[in-house]
């Protein structure tokens, strides 16, 4: 076993032979950061008195969801038969809506660590990055984590990890990143096995950036790995897609605090601050160069986030309108994938359509608003971007009902996924079931090992946007994982379903449904707000409707009593009260017409029965 | 009254009542409230300021609390008059509870004589008391109506057996009839009070109970709808699921019922949940409540009003009575309206009246309001256009909807 090494490997001036760089490909919960955080301990960068749970996890809430959104590189000197190697752990996004992030991150490395749960096997979204590393020719060290749990079965999972890589079994390492249990093996197969990087320290610098973040103090910190040349500080960077240039203020590795370098060389990786504020000037996958010594070709893999899912985010109160404008201008700063315009709605007033990569981006991005900016928000149903094109030739992008052409239609194309699901064997009828109602198509299905399956299909987006997930965990006992990925377009047989309260319209109640499941929402949402909106003095007929024809129908009856029949012996300041308290209840409510709509039931039609309650504050 | 008291102000000690109180004091009627916190039994419904014999002991007895009632009594003469307020004789004098008539007819007529001594009596004054059909006998009602009682107000609630059951009234519906001649032979004005929505009644009970009350032909007849209060011993039964819930459709359909059947029995109504034979058989004490008379509240718990001052007792009659033998006032706490409140509290109040609210005192977006209220049936166009907003059938069963509609925002 290797001891800490005695003197760490100077930035700047590190022959890449005794670098190694590597990420983690983990799910969700597997023990990545742990995992992290003992590494960090152990190769002596930070002391075990300042160890804070999961180092690494900057924001709360990726802390208390465990959960990693922003990646990190983290360089720490570990030594091997006497050479002190430097190793740089790229932490990678852990969820299924940040690929490209991910993909960025493992080109970045020579090679991954698969850490897998001892207790859960691998999962969909770890499958996906894997096959991801393979693709980019890394090589994989399989590891089985939470070894010391009691329900932990690493000799069934360390078959399932060999069958899916090639290679034995008894190669599996087994670790706990909770008693530090062959962590120190690990690092060591880390030096041993990893190739390391190789690069042309003569050529003109490229450097690709695999992750940036906006630091309130600093501007922008972007994350870099070298691959060809040198870079140094005071020296002026060019992005090569954005032809932007910058002064690099400041280069250096963490370790994990930013430390100051003399530059960072062939294999490196570190960061970069150039006094930038917002991170769509330093895009994750660009390539920066020396602006004196061009390259001239930049690296490959460059793309630019795409966003997925697009909702329309409502203050509760109109009157929080610019804490929410402001407020998305800031995440912005830090989040390259958010997208945002201002929105109207009749029925939830002023607000913005904010495009996602996907639900979890949607569901932090939103906790975030309310936690860190103390707002309270509507969101409306998610939607996806539909291709419309019209009669005249004409073509409209959709990404909310309410835009969706009335005139004529000559074809509508939505977006598709290609889906892969891991779930024990047992519930692959029930999945299947679950797809085939979504409108999915089949693509193939394989065992990974005795009892566990990974099904493939090809679904329309909008079907697994707003409560796929959520089903399709209820439907395998929480066991099933999903991973998806774009996967072009389809011509859909589309309607746009409208609800009306008393004929008007209510535009927040609006979908875009196939054809076929048009009736099933007409029916769903009626029904919903008939239990939701409260009776009013006149009779409130809920039509569902494509078009001009009505499709379902349901009516509030009209409240027939609302007068306290008693003044309790002159007790008037009581009754008095109680008037206040319902004209403040009023005030809560969303005038549709003449129809008074609680906020609760905007909120309540809008989620799913089956989604989790996200107890809010 | 309820159990709780609102929050307020504190009410100073000597009871003392801020200079606008006696604005314009000698042109409103005062009145008197004697609330008597005793019952034999508690009702599974009512969540008033009450207590049965076992509850209560020392100065708080049934015994003591005449003399501690009269001792307020006094204490509100004196206070008004150190206030500024001009001397009033009462008008109105309405005894409530609890039941009034489980205190000896006697004590009753004592703490009356007591008011009379200070205040003086209005000539035609009305003075009520509220009645039990199982406590009051020909002689107790004679001693009442020689002490100058003039009206009384028998709990009958229904004439229904397994209704009166679910509301825990003990008395025997057969035994209606002979208190109401009773009061009559001792030159009592009668009125019947009713209550409606009982988990368990029908409507034909209802009816039954309306029938049967309409045919001992009062003068007056107050028709409430059953409210479940929290923490009765009724909304526990409800919460477990022993009694079905109230459903405010079949209070709707008994509202109609009542106000058709009292109607065809040639009573009208001047307030939401009463009924007159002719409008001098109103009940003056309560029309006073609406119109934000004067009155002084005498009792635990007991509400006063004056002069846009509004305050009440303490609750407990322990409490109370220490209170008063100590020489301080029984005041708890209490609020002093502003202008832009008494006009809430106003059109609140005299929105249920047949007399109706002016019109013109609505300000704009209010009297726009007026059209739309007309247009929904909930207000009677003709009054309207005379310049008094007056509620329909349909618009009194939603009184309260209609005031905030009325109100600014």
């Amino acid at each position: 076993m290797s001891p800490m090494a005695r003197t760490a490997p100077v930035p700047a001036a590190t022959d890449p032979a005794i670098i190694r760089n590597f990420c983690i490909i983990a799910h969700i919960d597997h023990g990545k950061s742990t995992l992290a955080d003992r590494m960090l301990q152990y190769t002596g960068v930070v002391q075990s008195r300042d160890m804070k749970a999961q180092y690494l996890d900057r924001m709360d809430i990726e802390r208390e969801r465990g959960i990693t959104i922003k990646s990190q590189a983290v360089r720490m000197p570990w030594e091997v038969e006497g050479t002190s190697y430097a190793l740089n752990m790229i932490d990678t996004p852990g969820h299924v809506d940040f690929t490209y992030e991910v993909s960025r991150s493992l080109a970045a490395c020579e090679g991954a660590v698969l850490l897998v749960d001892a207790a859960q096997g691998i999962e969909a979204q770890t499958l996906a990055n894997l096959y991801l590393a393979m693709e980019n020719n890394l090589t994989i060290i399989p590891v089985l984590n939470k070894i010391d749990l009691p329900a932990a079965q690493p000799e069934k999972y360390a078959e399932e990890l060999a069958n899916l890589i090639g290679g034995d079994p008894d190669d599996v390492l087994r670790v706990s990143g909770k008693t530090g249990m062959g962590v120190e093996v690990l690092l060591d197969k880390i030096v041993r096995d990893l190739p390391a990087p190789v690069g042309d320290p003569n050529a003109p610098a490229r450097a690709m950036i695999f992750d940036s973040v906006y630091d309130t103090y600093r501007g922008v910190v972007t994350y870099v790995r070298v691959v060809d040349g040198m870079l140094h500080p005071r020296e002026r960077i060019q992005m090569m897609s954005t032809r932007a240039t910058h002064e690099l203020l400041e280069i250096g590795v963490s370790s994990p605090e930013p430390t100051p370098s003399k530059g960072l060389g062939v294999g490196e990786v570190g960061y970069l601050i150039t006094g930038v504020k917002d991170v769509r000037l330093s895009k994750v996958g660009d390539t920066v160069t020396n602006l004196a010594k061009p390259a001239s070709q930049s690296l490959p893999g460059y793309a630019d986030a795409k966003p997925m899912v697009f909702s329309g985010l409502y203050p509760l109160d109109g009157t929080d309108y610019p804490v929410l404008r402001d407020a998305l201008e800031k995440l912005m700063l830090n989040d390259a994938a958010l997208v945002y315009q201002p929105e109207t709605s009749a029925a939830l007033g002023f607000g913005f359509r904010v495009g996602f990569l996907g639900l979890l981006h949607l569901e932090i991005t939103r906790e975030r608003l309310e936690r860190e900016y103390k707002l309270d928000l509507i969101s409306t149903a998610p939607n996806v971007e539909y291709e419309v094109t019209l009669e005249d030739k004409k073509v409209v992008h959709v990404t909310n009902p309410s835009e969706y052409p009335t005139g004529k239609v000559a074809e509508v194309r939505e977006p598709m996924v290609s889906a892969t699901i891991l779930a024990p064997n047992e519930f692959v009828g029930a999945i299947m079931e679950l797809c085939q109602s979504r409108r999915g198509v089949m693509g193939g299905m394989d065992y990974l090992s005795e009892d566990r399956v990974e099904i493939r299909y090809r679904l329309p987006l909008a079907e697994i946007v707003f409560d796929f997930f959520d089903i399709l965990k209820s439907k395998t006992r929480g066991y099933g994982s999903l991973d998806w990925k774009a996967d072009g377009d389809q011509v859909a047989d589309l309607v746009k379903v409208d609800i009306m309260l008393q004929g008007e319209q209510v535009d927040a109640f609006s979908a875009i449904t196939h054809r076929e499941k048009a009736y099933a929402y007409g029916v769903m949402m009626t029904g919903k707000l008939r239990e939701l909106i409260p009776r009013q003095q006149f009779e409130v007929p809920i039509q569902a409707a494509i078009g001009s024809r009505i499709i379902a129908r349901e009516s509030i009856r009209a409240i027939r009593k609302d007068v306290l029949a008693k003044c309790y012996g002159g007790d008037i300041s009581r009754k008095r009260k109680l008037l206040e308290k319902q004209k403040e209840g009023k005030k809560r409510m969303k005038m549709v017409g003449r129809v008074e709509v609680p906020q609760e039931a905007f909120i309540a039609a809008l989620t799913t029965d089956e989604s989790k309650d996200k107890a809010k504050k | 009254m309820p159990s709780v008291l609102p929050l307020g102000d504190p009410a100073p000690s000597d009871g003392l009542l801020p200079p606008q109180a006696a604005d314009g004091a000698a042109d409103r009627a005062f009145g008197l409230y004697v609330h008597i916190p005793f019952c034999a039994v508690r009702c599974g419904y009512c969540d008033f300021n009450t207590y049965t014999a076992t509850e209560l002991g020392g100065g708080a007895s049934q015994d003591a609390y005449a003399s501690t009632a009269i001792s307020e009594v006094r204490l509100a003469a004196e206070v008004l008059k150190t206030s500024g307020l001009p001397d009033r004789r009462m008008s109105t004098v309405f005894f409530g509870g609890g039941t009034p008539t489980l205190l000896p007819a006697e004590d009753l007529a004592r703490i009356l004589g007591a008011a009379i001594e200070v205040w003086g009596l209005e000539p035609g004054a009305e003075v009520t008391t509220e009645a039990n059909p199982d406590s009051v006998t020909p002689e107790s009602l004679q001693l009442l109506a020689d002490a100058g009682f003039t009206r009384v107000s028998f709990g009958m609630q229904s004439a229904v057996p397994h209704v009166l059951k679910v509301l825990d009234r003990t008395h025997t519906p057969s035994r209606v009839p002979q208190v109401v001649r009773w009061a009559r032979e001792a030159g009592l004005a009668v009125s019947l009070d009713l209550i409606y929505g009982t988990p368990g009644e029908s409507l034909a009970d209802w009816r039954y109970s309306l029938e049967t009350a309409l045919s001992y032909e009062p003068d007056h007849i107050s028709a409430y709808a059953l409210i479940v209060e929290d923490g009765t011993k009724l909304a526990a039964q409800i919460r477990r699921g022993e009694v079905p819930g109230i459903d405010d459709d079949d209070h709707a359909d008994k509202y109609e019922l009542a106000d058709q059947l009292i109607g065809e029995a040639g009573l009208s109504w001047y307030e939401v949940s009463n009924w007159a034979r002719t409008p001098e058989q109103a009940c003056r004490h309560n029309l006073a409540y609406w119109r934000g008379d004067d009155w002084w509240g005498i009792g635990p718990g007991a509400h006063s009003h004056v002069g846009g001052v509004r305050w009440w007792n303490v609750k407990h009659p322990t409490a109370y009575a220490g209170r008063l033998s100590g020489g301080v006032s029984p005041a708890a706490g209490r609020e002093t309206l502003d202008a832009e409140t008494r006009n809430v509290e106003r059109v609140m109040l005299e929105a249920r009246l047949s007399s109706g609210l002016d019109v013109s005192g609505l300000g704009t977006s209010g009297q726009h309001a007026v059209a739309g209220l007309i247009a929904d049936g909930l207000v009677d166009p003709v009054s309207a256009f005379r310049g008094r907003l007056v509620l329909t059938l349909k618009g009194r069963l939603l009184a309260d909807a209609v005031v905030r509609r009325i109100l600014p925002d």
